[in-house]
């Protein structure tokens, strides 16, 4: 107790000390300053967004851009779920209920089928030998160099020739290769001791059964997190369903959005265009906030 | 560590790895193949018949003012997003980084912009930067700045600069923190001890301590620029005003797929693909040298 007494009082007594503290909490307001100006940014077009989605089409046409909730957000999503906005003013509107579910069955099967795919290839390269195995390799490695961007044209072609345009099978078989996830299954496979391999066929597993019992359960971690990564590359795809789209059953909420929105005249029927965007944005932004540790971990270990 | 090759076996393997050899034979080398060979090649005027021209095609490309147009506008779209979006996020990365109360919950704010597409975060931004309806757009015309970027050529690019650059943030940060977080304490300590102020503790040690970082980062960012925010100018220019926008993906795909001029997409194609080798090559030679840095 005194020796707390003397020491405060020594502080207060010793101005250096005194200002090296004040410097201490103004350092700490400015770093709280920073991040909450960040937070605010990025935060900010969305709530522009959710506030807009529930105020009327007339509301938001005349510019009288709201800070606060409306009362018309049950009709606006509903209308956008299920109409696509307003049928009068639009004629060719997707309701949001089918791009969604699109999006969903799209961007699950492209997460999977790349995990499914990547596994077999790195388990391949890992644990046999056979001619031409690092030749293989290479191949997958280089598709890393061949984006979509570059090869539009006659990839597009290829989809004609095999009859997948306008079809699911068109949207998700051509982007499952993954040049990274091969690498990362290839990576962790390695660490993965001899002894567990040779004890399994001492007990006459084959490679298949070893696969099953040992290398998938092993690997059960880096999937997860590589699936929430894959997930969010699979449900942004955006070039891929533009070019090879057109029935309207099979459009994803990601393209479909930007063709609501057109040129951005005035008119459109905006408060319908916002509640899509809430929907469009809500999955992947959940899957990151709520798997938020899988997430890092997939995101940091695929670029390594 | 693994030593050796454990099953042996010749079919099984090739079994296994089928569906991804398929795929990328179908879908990546064929069409990469055939877009090097129509780029040497070109129609005549009835398309009857294809002429080999060599390297005319190219010659042509690069000689054309609009593909220069574009590849200026891709230089200056993909160096603005990459600056703009990595001094953020080593900005907030620092600050997060400092042990602070909240820092968790920070993190979690800062990192979703990550799962929003390129396309949506276009329109969202388009929420608030529009002429008529946006916070942002009636507040300059308001202040009397003239505002429109469907009409205006700069303000468009400012705009799609600042779309691309904010969905960024997010994966950047995670990375900064990532090279942050691996500084040993003992190194900031000793410099706090010696009396280094924070600024200055920041450019002459943690700074260098994250250049590694800082150029992997980079390179990620330009490729990012360059091939993934298609959708950012899609879904909010199209390329416009009076192509003020158009990067050398974009006039691709717009040479492509709108106009079906295909020697000459090809040939810009070819060219892009030259682009990402290079990116990518220097991506992987950075990555060497961390793992024995």
């Amino acid at each position: 107790m005194a020796g707390a007494l003397v020491k405060e009082r020594g502080a207060a007594a010793d101005p250096a000390l005194r200002a090296s503290r004040a410097r201490q909490r103004r350092d700490r307001w400015m770093t709280h300053g920073i991040l909450l100006l960040g937070v605010i940014i990025f935060a900010l077009p969305i709530w522009i967004t959710l506030v807009g989605s529930t105020h009327d089409v007339n509301t938001i046409g005349r510019g009288e851009v709201p800070l606060w909730f409306g009362g018309h957000a049950v009709e606006n999503y509903v209308a956008a779920w299920s109409r696509g906005g307003e049928a009068v003013r639009n004629t060719r509107a997707v309701p949001a209920g089918i791009m969604l579910w699109n999006s969903l069955v799209m961007a699950t099967l492209i997460a999977t089928g790349k995990i499914i795919i990547s596994l077999l290839s790195a388990y391949a390269v890992v644990f046999f030998s056979f001619p031409g195995r690092m030749a293989f390799f290479w191949m997958i490695f280089i598709t890393l160099m061949l984006p979509v961007e570059v090869r539009i044209i006659p990839t597009f072609q290829v989809m004609v020739d095999l009859h997948l345009t306008d079809t699911m099978a068109g949207l998700v078989i051509p982007v499952v290769a993954s040049a990274t996830a091969t690498l990362l299954f290839r990576q962790f496979f390695l660490t993965i001791p001899d002894e567990y391999a040779e004890a399994a066929k001492i007990d006459g597993a084959g490679p298949l059964r070893f696969f099953w019992d040992v290398v998938l359960p092993l690997s059960r971690t880096n999937i997860a997190a590589l699936f929430v990564i894959l997930f969010i590359y699979g449900w942004n795809q955006y070039l891929w369903p533009l070019l090879i789209i057109t029935d309207t059953g099979l459009e994803t909420i990601v393209v479909g959005l930007s063709k609501m929105i057109g040129r951005g005249d005035a008119q459109n029927e905006w408060n319908a265009i916002m509640a899509t965007a809430i929907l469009a944005l809500l999955p992947p932004v959940a899957v990151v906030v709520l798997m938020q540790r899988w997430f890092v971990k997939g995101l940091t270990e695929t670029e390594k | 560590m693994r030593k050796g090759i454990i099953f042996k076996g010749k079919l099984l393997p090739l079994i296994l790895m089928l569906p991804q050899l398929a795929i990328t034979g179908i879908f990546f080398f064929w069409p990469a193949g055939q877009a090097i060979w129509s780029s040497l090649l070109r129609e005549d005027a009835f398309g009857l018949n294809r002429d080999f021209v060599g390297l005319e095609n190219f010659a042509e490309v690069l000689a054309d003012p609009t593909w220069r147009e574009a590849a200026q506008n891709t230089a200056v779209f993909a160096l603005s997003v990459a600056v703009l979006a990595l001094s953020a996020a080593l900005l907030l990365a620092v600050q997060a980084d400092k042990a602070i109360r909240g820092s968790g919950l920070y993190k979690t704010l800062l990192i979703w912009p990550y799962a929003v597409a390129p396309a949506i975060a276009a329109v969202l931004w388009l929420f608030l930067f529009h002429p008529q309806i946006g916070l942002i757009g009636r507040a300059l015309n308001a202040a009397q700045i003239a505002w429109d970027y469907r009409l205006n050529g700069g303000q468009a690019m400012l705009l799609v600069i600042i779309a691309s650059a904010w969905k960024q943030v997010s994966y950047n940060f995670i990375f900064f923190l990532a090279g942050l977080q691996s500084i040993p304490r003992a190194v900031l300590e000793a410099a706090s001890i010696d009396g280094a102020r924070p600024v200055r503790r920041f450019w002459t040690i943690i700074f260098p301590l994250l250049s590694p970082t800082s150029f992997f980062l980079l390179t990620v960012n330009l490729v990012y620029a360059f091939f993934d925010t298609f959708g950012v100018i899609h879904a909010l220019t199209q390329g416009g005003p009076a192509k003020a926008t158009e990067t050398l993906i974009y006039k691709v795909y717009v040479d492509g797929v709108e106009n079906l001029n295909l020697g000459a997409s090809a040939a810009q194609s070819v060219i892009l693909m030259i682009i990402v080798i290079a990116m990518t090559a220097v991506q992987f030679r950075f990555i060497e040298r961390k793992v024995h840095y």
